[in-house]
């Protein structure tokens, strides 16, 4: 058992540390994942200052964790295209008959991702500091261990996803169909409490909202509260579906 | 004592149209230090065939053991014992070719030095800061059996090891195979749809068509029991045996082609 377990690790940071190492030679591609909510921080943000968002702490407090979560759910989601391309070199199957722990092939992926992604928000939390945004220190810190728990638990999906369909034209639309609710619904941009009743309804019935709601309770410092409670449950049951259902498609392909 | 044994090994896909039966039923016994081919042409179960034995692709039917290991019940074993080049190859066109030959070694658990040793071993000690996309086809063969033989595996399965190559690093890597093969004694098999190749390289071939062993025994015997004749060529041999060719000289196929499931 502890022999078992000292081979995980070590072949987890074997193959973290492979693709580290690919990540770092990409830098633009590290760079251009955070375009996106860096755009809407410099664009979009500056409108809502002066806005009655109905929620609590000021408009950065509620847009910066949106943006963390978007930073976060994009990332994560699209992560097993590089599967797909492995799955065309062949990298993948060389990988997979050798004896390395097939738990340890999907660990140092998502921890990579994991690790990808605190820097990005480092980044972005930091832009966001310049621009304007006052949140203690603690609740920005909860909030990155919490998005970057989700981009575990969504990176390994994702995996999971890319190993089942064969094309990118599966992948992307698949991918596509299942993120843009997840943004649109869960108040990422503005906060649900602005939404019409039925609308507010139909958001609570897409978990995600529960984990946007919870890091912007974290960024006003209101560590226990029902929103703190719920999202935690609900970011703890996403990571135990995640990685049962990888576990489930990484023994059946590799059987 | 067999290195390789197959019993009714078989593999059906379930597909939108009803179940495929890709492999029918195998029955294959490999003797240590063999050199065996699978000649045939595309979609003649042969890939399904060496992703089962490598433990890619799971069964549907039959039983195998490679190197002594139960195919189902250890496929870490057969992992431990066995190498396996696929056609597409298999390495980081952005890593560099030490990066890749010992992450490899580390897979396997060897160090770094015995990684890079088998590297010097197969010709690469020159071209390990190279970057492997930057290689030509001829080396970046060499390279991808390198990564088969990092283990120094008991039996090495190479899938089309030649396919696209040039007449030049297809006879390098010929003779890289039957190395390997005379100084460790590895079993090797090997598919192709070459004729002349398998032919040249192979002690032993093994008919395989529309999913069941049809005939094997050494190219000169095939010939003289299928055609009446020893010095009768492969192809024609081949379809005395099979009723149906293998184009002789397939153009080549750029190696970067989509993954082959059947």
């Amino acid at each position: 058992m502890a022999a078992t377990l000292s081979a995980l690790c070590s072949d987890t940071a074997l193959i973290f540390s492979r693709y580290a190492r690919q990540t770092l030679r990409s830098r633009f591609q590290m760079l251009f994942g955070i375009l996106m909510p860096l755009l809407y921080l410099l664009f979009f943000g500056p409108l809502l200052t002066d806005l009655p968002l109905g929620s609590e702490g000021d408009s950065w407090q509620v847009l910066v964790p949106g943006l963390l979560l978007q930073l976060g759910l994009f990332g994560a989601s699209y992560a097993g295209f590089a599967v797909l391309i492995e799955k065309q070199s062949g990298v993948l199957e060389r990988m997979r008959v050798t004896p390395v722990s097939r738990l340890a092939l999907l660990l140092g992926r998502v921890l990579r991702d994991a690790a990808v992604f605190v820097f990005q928000a480092v980044l972005l939390v930091l832009a966001a500091l310049v621009i304007g945004l006052r949140a203690p220190v603690g609740g920005v810190l909860v909030s990155l261990a919490f998005v970057a728990l989700l981009t575990v638990s969504l990176a390994s999906l994702s995996y999971a996803l890319a190993l089942r369909v064969n094309t990118p034209q599966e992948f992307g639309p698949t991918i596509n169909t299942l993120t843009m609710p997840a943004m649109l619904l869960s108040g990422l941009m503005l906060p649900m409490t602005l939404a019409p009743a039925w609308l507010d309804a139909l958001s609570h019935l897409i978990r995600f909202r529960y984990l946007v709601d919870a890091v912007r309770a974290a960024f006003v410092g209101d560590f226990v509260s029902s929103q703190m409670l719920y999202g935690s449950l609900v970011g703890a049951a996403l990571s135990v579906i995640a990685v049962t259902i990888d576990t489930r498609v990484f023994t059946s392909v590799s059987a | 004592m067999a290195i390789i044994s197959t019993v009714g090994l078989a593999r059906t896909f379930s597909t939108p149209k009803g179940p495929v039966a890709a492999v029918r039923g195998i029955d294959l016994t490999v003797s240590p230090g063999e050199i065996v081919g699978l000649p045939g042409p595309n979609g003649a179960a042969k890939t399904t065939t060496l992703r089962m034995l490598t433990t890619l692709l799971s069964p549907t039917g039959g039983a195998a053991t490679v190197a002594g290991c139960d195919l189902v019940r250890d496929p870490a074993g057969v992992r431990r014992e066995s190498g396996y080049v696929a056609q597409s190859g298999g390495v980081d066109p952005n890593l560099t070719v030490r990066e890749e030959l010992v992450t490899q070694g580390r897979l396997y658990r060897l160090l770094r030095t015995e990684a890079v040793a088998r590297a010097a071993e197969l010709g690469l000690a020159d071209l390990l800061d190279r970057k492997a996309g930057a290689l030509s086809g001829g080396q970046r063969g060499r390279l991808d059996i390198a990564m088969g033989l990092t283990n120094r595996p008991a039996v090495l399965f190479l899938d089309e090891p030649t396919t696209g190559l040039d007449p030049g690093s297809r006879a390098d890597l010929w003779k890289l195979a039957r190395r390997v093969h005379t100084e460790h004694g590895t079993t090797v098999v090997l598919t192709t749809h070459y004729l002349d190749e398998a032919d040249a390289l192979t002690d032993r071939l093994v008919i395989v068509d529309r999913g069941v062993v049809v005939t094997d025994g050494t190219p000169r015997d095939l010939k003289r029991r299928h055609t009446g004749s020893p010095d009768a060529t492969l192809q024609d041999t081949f379809l005395a045996i099979t009723g149906h060719g293998i184009a002789p000289d397939a153009p080549a196929l750029p190696t970067a082609t989509a993954p082959t499931t059947a």
